[in-house]
């Protein structure tokens, strides 16, 4: 099979693309797309991990799956904030929603 | 995997994978029309459940085409388009685009220094062929002794997020 840290290096990558997305983008939806591919990519890592390593235990699926579904709770509440935002302000730049700053 | 000795379908497929997810992430990171950038997502989504048969996990792979592809993607491509003016933006990154390079390299060569120098040179061939399966997912998630109450807070979780995102989404009267 493919050696383990290929999937580590992919899923390394994937998180640090991720990463960029979050802290570069203006768009506040294309922050949160970077949000999911570092969730993907820590999935990525708890499968490979799970595989090589401990594949009579559940633990690594069953943990991935609550990332999934924390996934889709987050995206479905953070897509909800933004729209909200939009309505309030006209706009989803990070930086125009500084509603918060003293 | 030895390349010396043919390609093999595995590592053929994990190539085509590896293109798919990092070449769609980088699709999501640069492009300047949102729209595009949520089907540079699903790719990238796409490839991750590809890994995941690779893996030998078929329902996680089956749940990330019907989770995230399906339901996410979609709820990505309606947020961008009620609000307006998304598809075409002028700039894609602030002007801390450089720091955040950085952060993002600083942060991909200490997972690399942490993941490569461990595991160089080892083979890294799993402890066992044999691997758990679907039935047994299914059995550990709902057993008293095990995830099952994970399991109950995980749909008390989606109950809650769903009421909160349309509260919060909802017109005030």
């Amino acid at each position: 099979m493919v050696p383990l840290w290929m999937y580590l290096t992919v899923a390394a990558a994937l998180f640090s693309i991720g990463m960029y997305g979050v802290l570069a983008r203006r768009n506040a939806v294309a922050v949160l797309m970077g949000i999911e591919l570092m969730l993907n990519a820590v999935n990525l890592n708890l499968i490979a991990f799970w595989r090589y390593l401990t594949p009579f235990n559940m633990s690594g699926q069953a943990f991935a799956a609550f990332v999934l579904v924390v996934a889709a709770a987050e995206v479905a509440v953070g897509l909800a904030i933004i729209i909200a935002v939009y309505r309030n302000r006209q706009s989803v730049e990070v930086e125009d929603v500084d509603m918060l700053k003293g | 995997m030895n390349f010396g000795e043919g390609l093999t379908p595995e590592a053929f497929a994990f190539g085509l994978f590896t293109i798919l997810t990092l070449g769609g992430a980088l699709g999501v990171v640069t492009s300047l029309n949102l729209v595009r950038a949520a089907i540079w997502l699903m790719l990238s989504l796409f490839g991750i459940a590809g890994y995941f048969v690779l893996l030998s996990a078929p329902f996680l792979a089956s749940v990330q085409v019907l989770v995230y592809i399906g339901a996410i993607g979609i709820l990505f491509s309606f947020a961008v388009m009620l609000t307006r003016g998304m598809t075409n933006l002028k700039e894609r990154f602030n002007d801390q685009w450089w720091l955040a390079g950085l952060a993002a390299l600083t942060a991909f060569v200490l997972l690399m220094v942490g993941v490569i120098v461990p595991a160089f040179g080892n083979s890294g061939a799993p402890v066992s062929d044999q691997v758990t399966t679907t039935v047994d997912l299914g059995v550990a998630l709902v057993s008293g002794n095990q995830y099952v109450l994970p399991f109950e807070v995980a749909s008390l979780l989606l109950t809650a997020a769903m009421i909160g995102a349309i509260v919060i989404a909802r017109e005030d009267d």
